[in-house]
């Protein structure tokens, strides 16, 4: 085939999908917002997106932090400025490290669980007797799946940060030897409330980002399982690359004064 | 069957606007219906007309578009060209308030059932009441357990989930759910598929008898002759996009009309032939 038009296939197909991605973040929020709510629909959601997953992420942000503290005891010593390894593990966990990996964890999590159900609704007419029972399927299924992403997920993150920090003063005070008392000293006096907002905030638009995904994969998908399947694993591509993406452009626009 | 005027049973909701009457009794009236999926045309102008409270089944083979044509009727999928007129209203450019309306003149048992697996039965059953109408759980769960007596079911199923059924038992369960909120019209996509013959038998009865108590226009698709002679006061054939045949089941068997006869006695030659692509 003439590569021209190979590469005029790619792009009108990308632009398609934006569009339907446009049409549907339109009706969701359009339609999803306006009353009638769900609200036990929204706790229910909550619960699992955000209670349940609560081990998850707090393994996630213990071992990170850890991590983060032997790495930057092991740079900052290159300048004898080892005293700086507190400080720098806080900001490093509640600016960056918390918000992101937790959403990546919840993409793979959530987004995958989302498109599944969803679009196992989708196949099975589901989402089609929803609607011939007069609920409009925005509001029962995606709406209260967003709000539910968009509270979780920054509270999840305040516990990664919490946890997190706590590992690196495990190892900090266990394998490095640092002072216990100067260690959360130094953590506390040099963390400002920008890097624990900056990272909440980002990590509501993560929270928004990721349900997003999940519901509109599952939505549009089509053909029985194997469709099914495509939808949850494009569900969890496409929300982890955004993340990343949306990531960058906060932090650049928003956070780096 | 045929007395269209008036009553509405007082109890289907929805029914307060006033019916139009003027129409005769023609309740459900679809005009030069077109329908395609890219460049596969599925229905190709059908013209259908179905009387007030009766039953009518609309028959042929896989692939034909018979789902299709139900979905567009009640709102599912939109039609590309062509009227779809109810209670003298027409209904395919109607969006938001007044499409959510319409929909309560509406019940639908899918092919599959299309059961909410995350819902116990009798949450499944009152689904329609509770949130699309609202009424409060106690009481919904009442209706629900007595719907689900009507379908023949004893109230413990009312709190097994969808997954712990058998295929007739989900059959019998949408039915409940269908006619929950007594529906006006009532459509069935292929009700006795994948059925044995005994429940299959079981469930033409129930729906003969349910829709009878709902004073409830019925639209079925079904390509079970022996369904089609239990439950249809009127039968219509669809083959290629068009509807080729219709009139009362007491002429079937002799409509002279070759398709319809093939389709009947399941000859496989004859004039319909095979398509490999659904
Ligand atoms: N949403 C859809 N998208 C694309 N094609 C569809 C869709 N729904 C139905 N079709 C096609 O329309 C044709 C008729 O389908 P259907 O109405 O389900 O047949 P049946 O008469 O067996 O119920 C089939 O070829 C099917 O592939
Ligand atoms: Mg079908």
């Amino acid at each position: 085939m003439n590569p021209l038009a190979r590469i005029g296939q790619v792009v009108l197909a990308l632009l398609a999908e934006i569009g339907r991605l446009t049409l549907f973040l339109r009706d969701a929020l359009i339609i999803g917002l306006l009353p009638r709510w769900y609200p036990r629909q929204m706790l229910i959601q909550l619960m699992r997106m955000g209670y349940h997953s609560l081990p998850v992420i707090g393994l996630t942000a213990f071992f990170t932090g850890g991590v983060l503290a032997l790495q930057i005891y092991i740079g900052s010593s290159r300048f004898n400025a080892e005293n700086l390894v507190s400080s720098i593990v806080a900001l490093g966990i509640t600016r960056e490290l918390g918000p992101v990996l937790a959403a990546l964890m919840m993409a793979g999590r959530v987004s995958a669980a989302i498109a599944a159900e969803i679009g196992t609704m989708r196949v099975t007419e589901q989402i089609d007797a929803l609607t011939t029972l007069s609920v409009h399927p925005m509001k029962y299924l995606v709406a209260p799946r967003i709000v539910a992403g968009v509270v979780a997920l920054p509270l999840l993150v305040l516990v990664a940060d919490i946890i997190g920090i706590l590992g690196g003063y495990v190892v900090g005070t266990r394998s490095l030897g640092f002072n216990a008392g100067s260690y959360l000293a130094n953590t506390v006096n040099f963390l400002q409330w920008d890097d624990v907002t900056s990272g909440l905030i980002k990590a509501g638009v993560f929270g928004f980002i990721l349900a997003l995904m999940g519901c509109y994969h599952g939505f549009n998908s089509r053909g029985g399982a194997q469709g099914v399947g495509r939808a949850t694993t494009n569900a969890v591509v496409s929300a982890s690359i955004l993340i990343l993406a949306a990531n960058y452009v906060l932090t650049s626009t928003l956070f780096a004064k | 069957m045929t007395d269209g005027k008036g009553g509405q049973g007082g109890k289907a909701p929805g029914a307060a606007e006033g019916v139009a009457t003027g129409e005769g009794d023609i309740h459900v009236s679809v005009r030069g219906l077109k329908k395609s999926f890219g460049p596969k045309v599925v229905l190709d102008g059908v013209d259908l007309d179905v009387k007030r409270r009766s039953s009518l089944v609309v028959i042929g083979g896989s692939g034909t578009g018979k789902s299709v044509l139900i979905k567009c009727i009640i709102g599912l999928l939109r039609p590309d060209a062509g009227s779809i007129v109810i209670d003298g209203e027409e209904t395919v450019h109607l969006k938001g308030r007044a499409r959510a309306r319409l929909m309560r003149k509406f019940g639908m048992l899918f092919q599959g059932a299309a059961l909410f697996d995350s819902l116990p039965v009798w949450e499944n059953v009152a689904f329609g009441l509770i949130h699309g109408q609202g009424v409060p759980r106690r009481q919904a769960r009442e209706v629900a357990i007595d719907r689900l007596a009507q379908v023949g079911m004893p109230p413990e199923v009312a709190d097994l989930y969808p997954a712990e059924l058998s295929g007739g038992m989900q059959k019998r369960v949408g039915l409940a759910r269908a006619i929950a909120t007594r529906p006006e019209i009532i459509l069935f996509d292929e009700p006795t598929t994948g059925l044995d013959p005994i429940m299959a038998a079981v469930i033409d009865e129930l729906i003969v008898k349910t829709v009878k108590e709902v004073g409830a226009t019925a639209i079925t698709i079904t390509h079970d002759m022996q369904s089609v002679r239990r439950i249809a006061d009127e039968v219509a054939m669809i083959y290629k996009g068009r509807i080729i045949w219709h009139g009362p089941i007491s002429q079937l068997d002799n409509s002279g009309n070759p398709y319809v006869d093939q389709f009947i006695h399941g000859r496989a030659d004859g004039p319909i032939k095979m398509q490999v692509r659904g």
